[in-house]
């Protein structure tokens, strides 16, 4: 890798220092595990098991939900949660993700033609 | 916006092998990964199943538009389709151009592929996802191990 593509990764993952102090927590970790699967849960749900009260997993919730990984949805009186990470960059690290596959397209290509 | 990703590249073979090993259905499944049904036929689709690993359950599909021999070879296709339960026919395809030129050395490949600004935001998450950090490949190695450290 070349300096500034390292650069680039660690200014990446620097960007993403919040969400991963947010989950650096058992209680949080293991919210996020159970949100992963896609299905809404309702608070009750996420308490179940769980020593804690349901304002202690509220409040966890709503700091996953501040770095935005974790959704909540109003239905009638009760908020259901979802796992919800957004794409980091939009479309620029769409564009990156693409140029890289063909990148490695072209490389592969290269030993190709050229052996 | 930037549109459209450009890449060149020099071959030291010539134009004419690297003509076979971009139009030649089978040829050019050996370096793009993809098992591909038949020939390239200029306005039909061209069907096959993605060998990249991890992603042999993929389907591959494009449509060929123009083969101007030792020069021009393009396609229109849905870059990382990803989700067999989505129709990806209704979205607007992006445009791969393979560009020849001889040179002193070999060959210089041009590589375009153009039209990105038309696809839906909701695609971009997939890309994130297909990619190797992605997030529901991470939650599920937390998922595992959560599980196995009660």
């Amino acid at each position: 890798m070349s300096r500034k593509r390292r650069s680039e990764a660690a200014a990446r993952l620097q960007a993403r220092a919040p969400i991963f102090a947010a989950l650096g927590d058992d209680t949080r970790l293991l919210l996020v595990a159970k949100l992963c699967g896609g299905r809404p849960h309702s608070i009750s749900q996420l308490t179940e098991g769980s020593e804690l009260t349901r304002q202690a997993i509220t409040k966890h919730l709503r700091v996953l939900e501040r770095v935005g990984i974790v959704r909540s949805i109003r239905r009638g009186r009760e908020s259901r949660f979802e796992f919800a990470p957004e794409p980091m960059e939009g479309i620029k690290e769409y564009l990156e993700f693409v140029s890289e596959q063909w990148d490695q397209a072209l490389s592969r290509l290269k030993s190709f033609v050229e052996n | 916006m930037n549109d459209r990703i450009e890449k060149r590249i020099e071959l030291r073979a010539s134009v004419s092998r690297v003509w076979r090993a971009l139009t030649d259905y089978r040829e050019f499944g050996e370096w793009f990964r993809v098992k591909l049904d038949g020939p390239f036929v200029p306005g039909q689709v061209s069907r096959g199943q993605v060998t990249y690993a991890g992603y042999e359950h993929l389907k591959w599909e494009a449509v060929v538009q123009k083969m101007e021999p030792e020069r021009l070879f393009s396609f229109t296709w849905h870059p990382y389709a990803i989700d067999p339960k989505i129709d990806y026919s209704k979205e607007t395809p992006t445009l791969v151009e393979f560009k020849l030129e001889q040179t002193a050395s070999g060959a210089l490949l041009v590589v375009t592929e153009s039209g990105f600004n038309k696809i839906p935001s909701g695609r971009r998450l997939e890309a994130f996802r297909m990619n190797d950090g992605g997030w529901t490949e991470q939650m599920k190695n937390i998922e595992k191990h959560v599980a196995q450290t009660p």
